[in-house]
């Protein structure tokens, strides 16, 4: 399989603040036709030619999956990051050529459910806003149950009220509120999915609750886009393609191996669904794990590494690829 | 003992406490000795928090005093499944997130049950189920699509349209039944000698 | 492209045959002179015009007989379309991309005119004419994976997407290898799968599953798989083997080449957009022995295959009894001359 899913040249058509840290994009195709259509939840990866390097970063859809005109993001600054949101708020202008990818989804709606509950932080509202106008559309029984840090930075908060009040439910920070989980899960009918999106440690406050109270495991789900971490250099060989390639201190692994010319494959280019899987032929090292997908036994075993998230550190790492 | 064969066929495991709001208890027969041990291991308010469902058929009333004694919440012993399903249904209609579903005894039962407690909306893969006492078959007939109960012998007479079948380990959930397939279809009459496969 | 129509049966006078050019384009699946289960997986892209892998959904000369053999049968047994509710807007999806691919790609067959949501098909060949509401199931005579898939040749089975498994909750059922819908329906992919030999052993089915959790929008795969039949029978179904079962002993030296056929599933992949769901067409193609030799290359190799053939998959796909007698008759065609690689006929 080739990498990564089918791509959609596109410009960029508005580019729309939000709030002090949130920008909002939005793409239409550059032939004037129709977007794919998408499942609420769904991700798309967009490719920033950031000077003389190619990043790649996914970001959830959140404009209404029927429609398709086009495809709607938003992101967050993130002054310590990688740089990739750095670039969508400085660089990126209306009328720019860019190229997405077809939408993909590894946080779809379990569409048995008999009610939805929408967990969200932050900037974890993005795929929400999406399932959400998908739900409504098929009069699904969810709920939202939003934190955000203060009614400054609460994006889309006001639209959400306006369009679903009852259903809304908004937790600020600065005023010291915050959801009552315990409460929440309590007494909600057999048949409920809960849904999360946000910082890391939301995420798993609301798995570890969940657990506790005896919800079953497929009952939560949760979405984390792990950025690549920064860390030291270090040298790969490619077995098969036979090339000695450096991985820089903000490259992940995986940019390192497309940057030397050769194919790999992805898709979410956060850790988590397993595409870019790659056998390790020889180490000396300690591989640096960051991804959801490899169980604890494959780490161990040091025969597999994903590139898109996790580093390495020591003399010899040789993949086969 | 029940083999391991392919991947359809249900296994089980051993009844474990998981914490819940609710414990959902049902069982049959041989299945109130896993319930018993199960209390072995439970905290001292768990049965405080459980309701038992308990079909004794052919083992009498051999278990239902050691039931009582674990004071669960709700105690019901019936004649058979299908006296049981209204209050099973019951049960799982008034039932919130955080309910623990434990089964125990025949294939059957558990079957059945787990079928109710799925169509509740409980993922299957979180239910708990421990096989005990008989190993007799459920098995729908996949011509006539009768179920016949309490399979022993192999090849049999499906108790519906009367067709020799053979049963087969393939298993569905949904029917919560094994698959029975005419047995003499490429040579009719031709029907192998029956044997006592589950007892 | 014109197609013509053909008026044929598949039960009781059984007189489905092949064109001379049908017999050409016909999916032959064995690249190589043996046979053993494989992860084959290809991209479903359109390649050598005229072949059935040129259009997303080959609409050939039996499509009319066809799609009037599965109203008969499921007038005789609706179980063979089963929806579980969770998968009713996969079923539009599933509409929709039938409708816009086969209306692209076969525009002189089939039109679909949409103005917003109001849609207005039409199928030449079945004298069909539908206007409806798009995603208004009260707008169609059937749910919309039923109402498409009478339409449209092959099985369906459409896998919702759930816990990294995928999930049998739909599908269309009426030309099937021996495997019962009904039965199956709840499955996930391990259990559906979980009567045939070796495979599971082999590691096929895990690597599988991880490749089809994977199909992107856009980016449909396709693979074969193989069986053999006698009669041209198109629902060889576990629900109806006490009938069917028995015919398997008609077979003779004589009648062998108009009996015996090879039958060839060409099964595709495609990820669906509103439901996150994967849908499977399973299209069956049949060809009598008779037709298969009139390719010399094929029927070189037919015969190594079968001849060779681990006993496993030849019990499995339930014509071990008479192999003894197809090898033979096979062998006729074999003179032991090297065979050229792929598919296609010297
Ligand atoms: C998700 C789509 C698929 C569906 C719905 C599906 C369904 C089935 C079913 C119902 C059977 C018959 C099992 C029985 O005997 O009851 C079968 C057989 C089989 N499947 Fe699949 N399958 C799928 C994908 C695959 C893939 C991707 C592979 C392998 C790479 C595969 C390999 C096989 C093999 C080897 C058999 C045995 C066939 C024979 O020997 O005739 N399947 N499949
Ligand atoms: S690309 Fe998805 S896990 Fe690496």
């Amino acid at each position: 399989m080739s990498a990564g899913a089918a791509k959609i040249p596109v410009t960029v058509a508005e580019v729309t603040p939000v709030n002090e840290l949130v920008t909002r994009f939005k793409f239409v195709r550059r032939d004037g036709g129709p977007m794919p259509t998408f499942s609420g939840g769904a991700h798309t990866v967009v490719e920033m030619n950031d000077k003389d390097r190619v990043r790649r970063n996914p970001y959830s859809i959140m404009s209404d999956p029927a429609d398709r005109g086009g495809y709607s993001i938003s992101i967050r600054r993130d002054d310590n990051g990688r740089g990739g949101s750095l670039f969508m708020h400085r660089q990126v202008r209306p009328g720019m050529e860019m190229v997405i990818s077809n939408p993909i989804n590894l946080f779809a709606l379990d569409l048995r459910a008999r009610k939805h509950l929408l967990l969200a932080g932050g900037i974890g509202i993005t795929p929400f806003l999406a399932q959400i106008k998908q739900l409504a559309g098929m009069n699904g029984n969810f709920e939202l149950h939003y934190s955000v840090r203060t009614t400054s930075l609460a994006s889309y908060a006001d639209e959400l009220a306006a369009n679903y009040r009852p259903r809304v439910h908004l937790y600020h920070d600065d005023r010291g509120e915050q959801i009552d989980l315990p409460a929440l899960l309590d007494g909600q009918p057999l048949g409920t999915h809960v849904y999360v999106c946000g910082p890391k440690g939301m995420i798993a406050w609301v798995r570890k609750t969940a657990t506790a109270l005896g919800w079953p495991r497929e009952a939560v789900h949760h979405e984390e886009f792990l950025a690549p971490a920064s860390g030291k250099p270090f040298e790969v060989m490619l077995a098969r393609s036979n090339k000695m390639i450096q991985v820089g201190e903000h490259q992940s692994l995986l940019e390192a191996i497309e940057a030397a010319g050769v194919e790999a494959p992805y898709l979410c280019r956060g850790g988590a669904c397993g595409q870019c899987e790659t056998d390790v032929l020889e180490y000396e090292g300690t591989f640096l794990h960051k991804d959801h997908w490899l169980t604890p036994a494959q780490c161990a075993s040091g025969t597999k590494i994903m590139p898109c998230v996790s580093r390495f550190e020591g003399k010899t790492l040789v993949l086969d690829r | 003992m029940l083999e391991g064969t392919i991947p359809s066929r249900p296994v089980y495991g051993a009844l474990e406490i998981r914490p819940g709001r609710l414990h959902l208890i049902v069982a049959d027969a041989e299945g109130a000795e896993a319930i018993l041990d199960l209390a072995a291991s439970a905290p001292p308010d768990f049965f405080a928090g459980a309701q038992i469902i308990y079909l004794p058929k052919k083992s009498g009333d051999k278990f239902v005093a050691g039931l009582e004694q674990l004071a669960p919440a709700q105690l019901y012993v019936g004649p058979s499944y299908e006296a049981a399903l209204p209050r099973l249904r019951r049960v799982l209609a008034g039932a919130h997130m955080g309910l623990q579903v434990y089964l125990a005894g025949t294939e059957g039962l558990m079957g059945q049950a787990m079928l109710e407690a799925t169509q509740a909306g409980i993922p299957h893969s979180a239910i708990q189920a421990e096989h005990r006492g008989s190993t007799v078959r459920r098995v729908q007939c996949v011509h006539c699509k009768g179920i016949t109960e309490d399979v022993t012998h192999d090849p049999f007479r499906c108790a519906h349209c009367g067709l020799h079948l053979f049963v087969r380990d393939h298993y569905s959930r949904r029917i919560a039944a094994f698959q029975g397939v005419r047995v003499d279809a490429e040579d009719p009459g031709n029907i192998p000698e029956s044997v006592e496969r589950f007892r | 492209m014109t197609v013509i129509f053909k008026e044929e049966t598949f039960h009781d006078d059984f007189t489905f045959r092949n064109s001379p050019e049908a017999v050409k384009r016909f999916p032959f699946p064995f690249p190589e002179d043996s046979y053993m289960y494989s992860v084959n997986l290809e991209p479903h892209k359109s390649y050598r015009p005229g072949s059935v892998y040129e259009r997303t959904f080959d609409v050939d000369e039996h499509y009319v007989s066809e799609m009037r053999d599965r109203a008969r049968v499921l007038a005789e047994d609706p179980l063979r379309c089963q929806s579980l509710p969770h998968m009713t807007l996969a079923g539009w999806d599933l509409l929709e991309l039938i409708m816009t691919s086969k209306a692209e790609e076969y525009p002189e067959l089939f039109e679909l005119h949409r103005d917003g949501t109001k849609w207005h098909w039409i199928n030449r060949p079945l004298g069909i004419e539908q206007k409806f509401t798009f995603l208004d199931e009260t707008t169609l005579p059937y749910g919309p994976m039923e109402y498409i898939t009478r339409q449209t040749q092959g099985d369906f089975a459409v896998l919702d997407q759930r816990d990294d498994n995928l999930w049998m909750d739909a599908g269309m059922v009426t030309t099937q290898a021996d495997w019962s819908l009904d039965f199956d329906i709840g499955m996930n992919f391990f259990e559906w799968h979980a009567p045939v030999p070796k495979a599971h052993e082999m590691g096929i089915f895990q690597r599988a599953l991880k490749f089809l959790l994977n199909v992107q929008q856009g980016s449909p795969a396709r693979r074969l798989n193989w069986t053999m039949t006698v009669y041209p029978l198109l629902d060889t179904s576990p629900e109806n083997y006490h009938k069917w079962g028995v015919m398997k002993k008609d077979l003779t030296l004589e009648n062998m080449g108009q009996m015996m056929h090879l039958r060839v599933e060409l099964q595709t992949f495609f990820r669906l957009p509103r439901s996150n769901a994967l849908v499977f067409p399973i299209r069956c193609y049949l060809i009598k022995l008779d037709e298969l030799v009139t390719v010399p290359k094929w029927a070189r190799r037919f015969h190594r295959v079968i001849r060779d053939l681990p006993t496993e998959l030849a019990t499995y796909k339930g014509f071990v009894t008479n192999r003894p007698k197809i090898v033979e008759w096979l062998s006729k065609y074999d003179d032991g001359a090297p065979t050229s690689p792929g598919i296609w006929p010297d």
